[in-house]
């Protein structure tokens, strides 16, 4: 009993005492963001640029945002992709470019002992503006790409996730996967990324966050230098709006699998949503706790039904999905289905308990300092934060944020935003004879 | 140009790396419990390990994977705490856990808020020697991990061929089995294997309790006294060698399986630092390592998935750290309309060149600032270090490897490069897999009953 006693002592001290990172935020006299971290101890930057170039804005043509970001490395200024790795990998640098549904990142960890860093910058500058989607460097990435592809369609995972995202999004540019499919891809050519990467790689559609051992002088200069010879061009428009869908929905994929994929859900919440918060802590309880949650209880710990059993609000610009997954024997799809479709009912009809929200605010904001106790991790949150133009203070007002929630709340968002005769359901397996 | 930037990297590195290096202190209780710590004062969080000297090369036949069982039983109650209360309390406190099993170690973490440093040791120590085991549990958590084996390996092409492979590589050494066991091992695990296999491994003197943040040492230290100090050391029995018998000639398997892409991985037998004649052996293999496959700018992406795009993908890799001599592998997948045994030749004329010429300067001094380099990003996060400490020390190695290990490196020649790849990737030693997919078939249930009595003929 001391024992809780005394955690809970901590917890209120822990509370006040903790101030989250100083972020410091600018513009470029071209129109970037730019978002900076100072932090100490360690010799070493995270530097990324993350455009607004996703697969969202593939079109039709999807997979582009991808190979267009995957290509960038591949060939820039005086340099091919040879030269660019050499001089990344010869001062410890790594370099990295992808893309995601709302967003492409190019990335860049390196030392800060001047000439280390000044090679792999000036590397990245002329790779963000110089890159040379040279033919044969488009035909082998797409060689790659496509193969990739095909080796989705030999994981029942993969298969699941593309066949959920479509029937949550229908028609809306959130529905194809991110690399694209294989038709699709096969027709792209390198005139096509070369366009994608002259709309959407311009100044004033780029967030640059730096996260280091940088003086705000050094950070000034390094995010001038980035998009120095960037066109300042335009931010895209506003992604369309997300359609709920009409009614519930239930596919089954057939595929010769000792398990079967589950995936449950509808699109959910985006970034800047009023309930964000409250459903966050909700499904915390519901199935976002790690080894601890409703699902998590039921599926695993008291039926054994999965190895893994879990539930997910992606936010994204615009709604991203809601998620539940779990895998299970063939010939368990049945029963794994009824135990997540009871305890998700059960738990938007009754809400959580108040034990269940006390426990959940305190693993949310107790482990509040790990959400960014590394460099790594604070970049993608400052990354988040200027990407999605959330406040500077969402550091600093997340546990209050949290505190704030209400069980009564949760119930009533969950009802709102969880309608359950509308919930699209995927299963990728070998059905039971 | 390219040489002086290098040179400086060399000339200033070590000195900016070892400038902020807070040291390890090392602790050794009355009853055997090996304490390490390292402070880190960055962030207000703390990460705490306790790694055990069991893992699945320590198990003998028919109950393979025993010990990743019982990292699971390991959650399922103690006297003192029921099944679930200590992921609750965990959760409670804020904390983030989990567990792993490999081949020479099982090992236990929590992170926390560097204040709940005492919760977490109060419940390790409490399952150290406390573990309740009830035969209700086990039935449960047995399907849970069927399941995950299922997940991990038999739906999935590439883990399944890397399985088969490992039990044609070895033969009397123990990594031929997999970690998680193999499914009849699994179904058949009775409660008293748990117990015996618990009784056996879990003391305090067969363990090591790592911690890493935001804590003082001394009383990090007194901590682990005060919870872990009072629980009774094992009686450890001497574990049986279980060395390789010596492989005397290529081995070739083929692997049929559902999938969409062929694949090959080669592998040679080789020492880890463990097990080498001479320690630069194995840090020779590593920057061996970093020759193919250290990058995008290394020679398996330079020359198999650019420059003759024989390949989608290529890497290799050395178990450096291995309890028992293990694998050096290449593996590659070949682009379209090219063959596995384009690639396997290609790969096999890799190591050749490595065996006749040596390494250009140049690739050589680009590990050497990579490993540099790695060794400050390592630092950014409490986990890793921690977990570097925890396997060097379970393996047998001593945590104080971690601390040479930049200047070991910084010590190989390209000569030393050349001569191990002489002395050990030799055809002799050599163990090939190809992955043979076999048609992904969605049709009615009725042909594919055909199409699978067809097959085992």
């Amino acid at each position: 009993m001391r024992f809780y006693l005394f955690s809970f002592l901590i917890f209120l001290l822990s509370q006040t005492a903790s101030a989250a990172a100083k972020i410091e935020h600018w513009q470029t006299p071209q129109g970037s963001r730019v978002y900076y971290v100072h932090t100490e101890g360690l010799p070493m930057a995270d530097i990324q640029v993350l455009f607004d170039a996703g697969s969202a804005r593939d079109g039709a043509q999807f997979g582009l945002a991808s190979l267009t970001a995957g290509l960038l490395d591949t060939g820039a200024g005086e340099w091919d992709a040879n030269a660019i790795a050499d001089r990344f990998e010869s001062v410890g640098a790594n370099f990295g470019a992808a893309s995601a549904i709302d967003n492409a990142t190019v990335s860049l960890r390196t030392l800060t002992d001047k000439p280390l860093f000044d090679k792999a910058l000036a590397t990245m500058e002329v790779i963000l503006s110089k890159p040379h989607f040279a033919a044969a460097d488009f035909e082998r990435e797409k060689n790659r790409t496509l193969a990739g592809l095909k080796q989705q369609e030999e994981s029942p995972g993969d298969l699941a996730k593309i066949a959920f995202y479509q029937a949550l999004y229908g028609n809306h540019p959130y529905a194809h996967p991110d690399e694209g499919t294989l038709s699709t891809v096969a027709a792209l050519s390198a005139a096509d990324v070369q366009a994608f990467y002259q709309r959407y790689y311009v100044a004033a559609n780029a967030v640059i966050v730096i996260v280091g051992d940088l003086s705000a002088e050094q950070a000034k200069r390094t995010a001038e230098q980035l998009v120095q010879h960037l066109p300042t061009g335009q931010k895209p428009p506003a992604l369309p709006e997300v359609a709920p869908p009409v009614k519930g929905s239930e596919q089954h994929i057939e595929f010769p699998s000792t398990q079967t994929h589950v995936l449950v859900g509808l699109p959910g919440t985006f970034r800047k949503d009023p309930d964000y918060f409250t459903l966050y802590v909700g499904n915390h309880i519901l199935g976002g706790g790690g080894l601890v949650s409703k699902l998590f209880d039921e599926v695993r710990e008291k039926r054994g039904l999965a190895y893994s059993a879990s539930s997910a609000f992606v936010p994204l610009l615009k709604p991203g999905p809601f998620l539940i997954s779990l895998q299970t024997r063939n010939d368990q799809t049945p029963e794994a289905l009824k135990v997540l479709h009871k305890t998700l009912a059960d738990f938007i009809a009754q809400g959580p308990s108040d034990a269940e929200l006390k426990a959940a605010k305190q693993n949310i904001t107790g482990g509040f300092a790990m959400r960014f106790d590394t460099n790594k991790k604070l970049a993608s949150y400052v990354g988040m934060i200027g990407f999605y133009e959330l406040p500077l203070d969402y550091l600093d007002t997340f546990q209050q944020n949290i505190d704030n929630v209400t069980s009564a709340a949760i119930t009533d968002a969950l009802k709102r935003r969880v309608p359950v005769d509308l919930l699209q359901t995927v299963t990728v397996g070998k059905r039971a004879k | 140009m390219k040489h002086l930037i290098v040179s400086t990297v060399l000339l200033c590195l070590p000195a900016v790396a070892s400038q902020a290096a807070a040291p390890v202190a090392e602790r050794v209780l009355g009853n055997g419990l090996k304490v390490l710590v390292k402070e880190d004062h960055r962030s207000p969080v703390v990460v705490s390990q306790v790694w055990y000297k069991v893992g699945s090369s320590y198990e003998p036949g028919g109950i393979t994977g025993i010990s990743h069982m019982l990292e699971h039983m390991m959650f399922k109650g103690t006297d003192k705490h029921p099944a679930g209360e200590f992921s609750r309390i965990i959760a409670e406190n804020g904390g983030d856990e989990n567990a792993f099993t490999g081949h020479d170690y099982t090992a236990y973490f929590q992170t926390m808020a560097a204040s709940k440093l005492a919760v977490s040791f109060e419940l390790e120590a409490d399952r150290m020697r406390h573990l309740h085991l009830l035969a209700d549990e086990l039935k449960k958590e047995l399907e849970v991990v069927t399941e995950e084996r299922r997940m991990r390996t038999e739906d999935n092409p590439q883990a399944k061929m890397s399985e088969q492979f490992m039990a044609l590589a070895f033969t009397s050494s123990p990594y031929r089995n997999p970690i998680i066991g193999w499914p009849v091992d699994i179904a058949n695990y009775q409660v008293e294997d748990l117990q015996a296999w618990y009784q056996r491994w879990y003391a305090p003197n067969n363990a090591t309790l790592v911690v890493v943040g935001d804590v003082d040492t001394a009383q990090a230290f007194s901590l682990a006294e005060q919870y872990f100090g009072g629980l009774q050391p094992g009686e450890l029995k001497p574990l049986k060698p279980q060395t390789e018998s010596p492989q005397l000639g290529v081995r070739r398997m083929t692997v049929k399986v559902p999938a969409k892409l062929p694949s090959v991985i080669l592998g040679y037998k080789v020492p880890s630092l463990k097990t080498a004649e001479h320690e630069w052996e194995a840090y020779a293999l590593e920057v061996l390592a970093g020759v193919l496959d250290g990058g995008s700018s290394a020679r398996l992406s330079k020359e198999l998935v650019r420059g003759k795009q024989l390949a989608v993908s290529a890497g290799a890799g050395y178990n450096f750290s291995s309890r028992l001599a293990d694998l050096f592998e290449l593996e590659a997948t070949p682009a379209e309309g090219k063959t596995v045994w384009e690639l396997e030749t290609e790969l096999r004329s890799q190591v050749t060149r490595l065996q006749q010429e040596t390494i250009k300067p140049d690739e050589l001094q680009r590990i050497k600032a990579q490993v540099l380099a790695s060794a400050v990003y390592e630092r950014d996060s409490n986990f890793y270090q921690a977990m570097q400490l925890g396997m060097l020390e379970t393996v047998g190695l001593g945590w104080q490897k971690a601390d040479e290990y930049v200047s070991k490196i910084n010590q190989v020649t390209a000569e030393q490069v050349r001569d191990v790849a002489r002395r050990y990737l030799v055809d002799d030693h050599l163990n090939v897999a190809y992955l043979d997919p076999q048609p992904i078939n969605a049709a009615p249930a009725a042909q594919k009953v055909v199409k699978l009595s067809a097959r085992r003929q």
